[in-house]
């Protein structure tokens, strides 16, 4: 499993969860603090493209074997992308949480809504 | 969390889980590991080679005196009768009314002498059912839960690194002995709840670091809570509060061959006349997904019963479960689906066990 890291470059959500801001758009995952509370993921089962998600509500669910755990989505917007890797790989989402273990990639309807997350330091604060 | 972690009970392990980092949960008012490395290598690891629990939070009540045996053949559902001297047995205990109070292992010690494992959450209600029962025979049953720590050694190495250890002989399956162990005299167990080969240790609580020492470092694997579960659940043995409760009877459960009810015990009158309505099935998900306890069965879309337990299969890498489902649609091959929050899995009743383990 990965050593613990918070990326400077990514916003984070209180409940534990990231997003990657590339102009309109945005890639979401699960902290690492997230993966770890979990543990070793052995299920994801993707929403559909196309689907629309709301920011700090439930959009998804990762599943170790004794968990079932939520993932809320940080913004608003529409799911354009799906990690369809991890549905033979979930622990992907243990084993690089930023990178190939990626859930989501969302349109989104309001940039503004950026402003509300947390930056690593914040984040980290909250974390203790 | 933390406030309430202060009361919660101690092993005499404590100190070895948490110098390597297990992760410690509350469970029946004691703080468990609930996993080391992770669920699932150490389930694999039971499976391949040998892992060692600590299940020192289970219970023990010791009934001994002239009429032992028959004071055991009135409250438990097995015949008592049938169990010789060096041996063990497993049965529920039983309400009037068939409800089942507690599954349970029992070892005959000697001619008057036996001890019986309670599960950790049903001990004081345990103990206080026998104690009741007890007045009217020549027994003493007493609560012995302070004097044994329990260890689990699993696998199917499991043997060969507690022969390292041993002084005499090991056990064969089901059967039991005194015997020294790292040192430690212990009572030495051929049970388990893992399916594989292996023993449970029953140790005097100052000797369990040393027993957990040697065998940890010989091979041993440190396995949790977590593993435990899954590993039970691929063989289909129950869990209390899962699979049985005072709300079901032991028919329909399935456990059916450990209910003598020529014996009289308590229970067995009114189950004399159960036809169960449901019946406890394992079931494997053809599809994706993971059941969970209380997830709904669905038969022909209609709601028809309940899952009791269900995680993933390390072994099988499928969904599985237990469920209680009408006895008309418990059949091997049976076609059910499982409502997962909302999602409707595909599965299908299987035979017992789930999986095999190897060379068993």
């Amino acid at each position: 499993m990965a050593e613990a890291s918070y990326p400077e470059e990514l916003k984070y959500h209180p409940e534990h969860d990231w997003a990657r801001i590339e102009g309109d758009t945005a890639t979401f995952g699960i902290t690492w603090y997230a993966q770890d509370s979990l543990g070793e993921v052995v299920f994801f089962d993707p929403p559909e493209v196309g689907a629309t998600v709301t920011a700090n509500e439930s959009y998804a669910e990762v599943e170790s074997v004794k968990a079932v755990s939520d993932v809320f989505s940080p913004l608003s917007g529409e799911i354009v992308e799906v990690n369809e890797a991890l549905s033979d790989d979930p622990e992907k989402i243990n084993s690089d949480p930023y990178g190939e273990g990626w859930l989501v990639k969302v349109k989104l309807s309001d940039t503004a809504e950026v402003d509300t997350l947390l930056d690593v330091a914040a984040y980290k604060e909250l974390l203790g | 969390m933390e406030a309430a972690a202060e009361t919660l009970r101690k092993t005499p392990l404590h100190d070895r889980h948490e110098v390597v980092g297990a992760r410690l949960v509350p469970f029946a008012g004691w703080e468990m590991p609930v996993q080391y490395e992770g669920i699932k290598d150490e389930h694999l690891r039971v499976r391949s080679q040998a892992g060692l629990f600590d299940v020192s939070h289970m219970g023990e009540v010791e009934t001994s005196g002239p009429q032992a045996q028959d004071f055991l053949q009135h409250v438990l559902s097995n015949d008592v009768e049938k169990l010789g001297e060096g041996g063990s047995q497993y049965s529920v205990l039983c309400r009037e009314d068939g409800g089942v109070l507690d599954d349970l292992f029992t070892y005959r010690l000697g001619p008057e002498r036996y001890l019986t494992v309670t599960n950790a959450s049903n001990h004081d209600k345990d103990f206080a059912w026998l104690a009741r029962q007890a007045e009217e025979y020549d027994v003493e049953v007493k609560d012995v839960a302070a004097d044994y720590a329990m260890l689990a050694l699993q696998g199917p190495d499991a043997r060969g690194i507690l022969a390292r250890h041993i002084e005499g002989e090991a056990p064969a399956r089901m059967k039991t002995t005194t015997a020294t162990v790292a040192g430690v005299e212990c009572l030495v167990c051929g049970t388990g709840y893992t399916g594989e080969d292996g023993v449970e240790l029953m140790v005097p609580p100052d000797g369990a670091t040393a027993v957990w020492d040697a065998l940890t470092a010989d091979g041993a694997a440190p396995v949790g809570l977590g593993a435990r579960d899954t590993l039970r659940l691929e063989v289909c043995f129950h869990l209390y509060g899962n699979d049985l409760s005072e709300d079901r009877d032991p028919l329909g459960a399935g456990l059916g061959w450990a209910v003598k009810l020529d014996t009289g015990f308590i229970g067995s009158d009114a189950l004399k006349d159960v036809e169960p309505q449901e019946k406890l099935v394992p079931f494997e998900f053809t599809g994706p997904g993971i059941p969970r306890p209380g997830n709904p069965v669905l038969i022909e879309g209609k709601e028809a019963g309940v899952v009791t337990s269900g995680s993933l299969s390390p072994c099988l890498g499928t969904g599985i479960g237990l469920a209680y489902v009408p006895a008309g649609k418990a059949d091997p091959g049976t076609a059910i689906e499982i409502d997962v929050r909302g999602k409707t899995r595909p599965a299908e009743v299987r035979k017992k066990p789930l999986y095999a383990p190897k060379g068993t």
